[in-house]
């Protein structure tokens, strides 16, 4: 069966993924609309750099995120005048990294949701008093929600299979930093193939009926107005 | 009277619009062209939809916008009914109205129920916008427009998605909303049909450009008017059902200079009517003419002669009374008849279409 220190990795996984998706949530949405919504000129490379985590090698990024995050780097600074300890090889530094990391799989299908809403539909809103806020959460929304729950799962999925990222950041620090990817990682260091067995199976089954899921539940997103 | 002064500049690629207009502050104005002629984007900059280099509205003394303010569209209070209903697809049709009634902080004009039961959309409330049909969506997109009770409404084609039968279930409410609302309507057509029933003031435009407004019968009996209307040429005519002639089934409306003979369609002798005339209806005769089949016969003078936009065809204005008809004929039969401006002549309709 599954070791303690299993389902302690898998619990910390559970935890770092639902603490990133949530903060996502807050910041991508903000960043989606705009993409979706803005003509200035610098909505490509604003649209390109959000997009980087999906092409850099994990290392590369976390690489540059450990050296930021250090005593001698701008969030290190930040970091030690209000008082707190550094973030590398701590859980909330491997969350701040996976923010960074999972950012594209939160921002990408929240904008196309808000693009595929179109003018028409706030236009309407504007015409009905609504000002642009309240537009935006009675009508955009709604009307996005097949996208906010994509884009939902997508974080959350991406952030529970990261990886290298992880060991750039926080190490392996069992109960702190030591996730279920990296948990595996040990096993089979260890050679301990059966335990690394059963984490991974346990990982793929996990992975699968995310996806499934995705793929069944196809909300009557594209109906038209 | 309280107006509506509106002076939009505004360049696009392949398209300039360029307006100075002041419209009545009341009754239907029908903003006509054809496609492309700037009339939906002029709609839409009145409703601070689009934003253009240079705009100036003000609306009944009030600024909307000039050179330092600008009142963005949720602050105008104004009803908005898009070419497609657009209802909100996550919305009841009941909650549709309300999205803008609740967020109006208009005095209450028109009640939520006066405009369900003007749109006689009583039946569809509980529904979700996509069971219902076009037809019944384009009413919704009405009444949810009206719910917000505004001081003017702004209809941008909200007939053209539909198909004939479509537009005649609606046709009748919006010649309602006509008769019951004291608020003024711009209503934008493409669709001379529409303007004829539904319109007391046109403004025609071409090239993002308004090349001829003012009231509806005037307008139209103008015969330098720059637009082509082709076949749909002819006036409209504001009288009043003067005679019902039980035993042939017909009717008499009276309009100042005259009467004509049309099918009794039901409407009670005394009411205000609209009496559309297409000049290819009319013909001319310099004799009394011969008894024939068309049985409405006036008196008038020529007015005005033009050329239509066939070589073979003309237009004449003739004057009954107080009212004008125009008149399409070819070129040969106006100079066998020896037309001439100031000439008495008899004028023949041969069919007339009665409006309510």
């Amino acid at each position: 069966m599954l070791t303690d220190g299993d389902l302690q990795a898998i619990w910390l996984t559970v935890k770092l993924a639902g603490i990133v998706t949530i903060i996502l949530l807050l910041l991508g949405t903000p960043v989606a609309w705009w993409l979706a919504r803005t003509r200035a000129w610098w909505k490509g490379p604003i649209g390109a750099v959000v997009a980087l985590p999906l092409v850099l090698p994990p290392s590369v990024l976390g690489f540059y995120l450990l050296l930021a995050m250090g005593p001698n780097g701008p969030v290190g600074h930040l970091t030690a005048a209000m008082g707190l300890q550094t973030l590398p090889f701590t859980f909330w530094g491997l969350v701040l990294a996976s923010v960074f990391y999972s950012f594209p799989f939160m921002v990408q299908p929240l904008q196309n949701a808000f693009e595929s809403i179109g003018d028409r539909p706030l236009e309407v809103a504007a015409t009905l008093r609504a000002s642009p806020l309240d537009t935006f959460f009675t009508v955009a929304v709604p009307l996005a929600l097949p996208g906010f729950l994509t884009a939902s799962i997508l974080t959350f999925a991406h952030t529970v299979g990261e990886f290298g990222v992880v060991l750039m950041i926080g190490g392996n620090i069992p109960g702190v930093t030591r996730v279920a990817s990296v948990q595996i990682y040990d096993h089979v260091e260890a050679l301990e193939y059966a335990s690394a067995h059963r984490l991974s199976a346990v990982m793929l089954i996990f992975s699968f009926l995310v996806l499934l899921g995705m793929y069944l539940w196809r909300p009557n997103a594209k109906k038209g107005v | 009277m309280a107006t509506i002064d509106a002076r939009f500049q505004l360049d696009w690629p392949g398209f300039q619009l360029d307006v100075d207009l002041q419209l009545p502050a009341k009754g239907v104005t029908a903003l006509f062209g054809h496609s492309g002629s700037g009339k939906t984007t002029l709609l839409r900059c009145i409703a601070g939809l689009e934003r253009p280099r240079l705009g100036r509205l003000s609306f009944k003394g009030n600024i909307w916008q000039d050179e330092q303010s600008w009142l963005p569209t949720h602050r105008r209070p104004l009803g908005y009914v898009f070419q497609e209903a657009s209802l909100f697809p996550h919305l009841s049709v009941l909650n549709n109205l309300r999205y803008g009634q609740k967020r109006s902080q208009a005095t209450q004009r028109i009640a939520l129920d006066q405009a369900i039961e003007l749109l006689g959309i009583g039946p569809l409330l509980d529904r979700k916008p996509d069971l219902l049909s076009g037809g019944e969506r384009q009413r919704v997109g009405i009444a949810r427009a009206l719910a917000v009770s505004p001081e003017i409404l702004l209809m941008d084609e909200p007939l053209a998605a539909l198909d004939l039968k479509r537009k005649q279930e609606i046709l009748p409410y919006l010649e309602r909303l006509h008769d019951e609302l004291e608020i003024p309507v711009l209503y934008v057509s493409h669709s001379p049909d529409e303007v004829a029933r539904l319109a007391d003031h046109l403004v025609a435009m071409e090239n993002g450009r308004v090349v001829a407004h003012g009231p509806l019968s005037e307008t139209l009996a103008r015969l330098d008017l720059p637009i082509r209307l082709g076949e749909d040429v002819g006036v409209v005519l504001d009288a009043t059902v003067g005679e019902i002639d039980k035993e042939w089934h017909l009717a008499r409306v009276d309009f100042p200079g005259g009467s004509l003979w049309t099918r009794d369609r039901g409407i009670p002798a005394g009411k205000r009517v609209r009496v559309r005339v297409l000049a290819r209806d009319v013909s001319l005769a310099s004799a009394e003419p011969a008894p024939s089949s068309i049985q409405n016969v006036l008196h008038g003078h020529i007015d005005a002669i033009a050329d239509d936009d066939h070589p073979g065809l003309q237009l004449v204005r003739v004057k009954i009374g107080d009212t004008y008809l125009v008149s399409r004929l070819t070129r040969r039969s106006a100079v066998g008849l020896g037309i001439a401006v100031a000439q008495p002549i008899h004028v023949q309709v041969k069919s007339v279409a009665l409006m309510e």
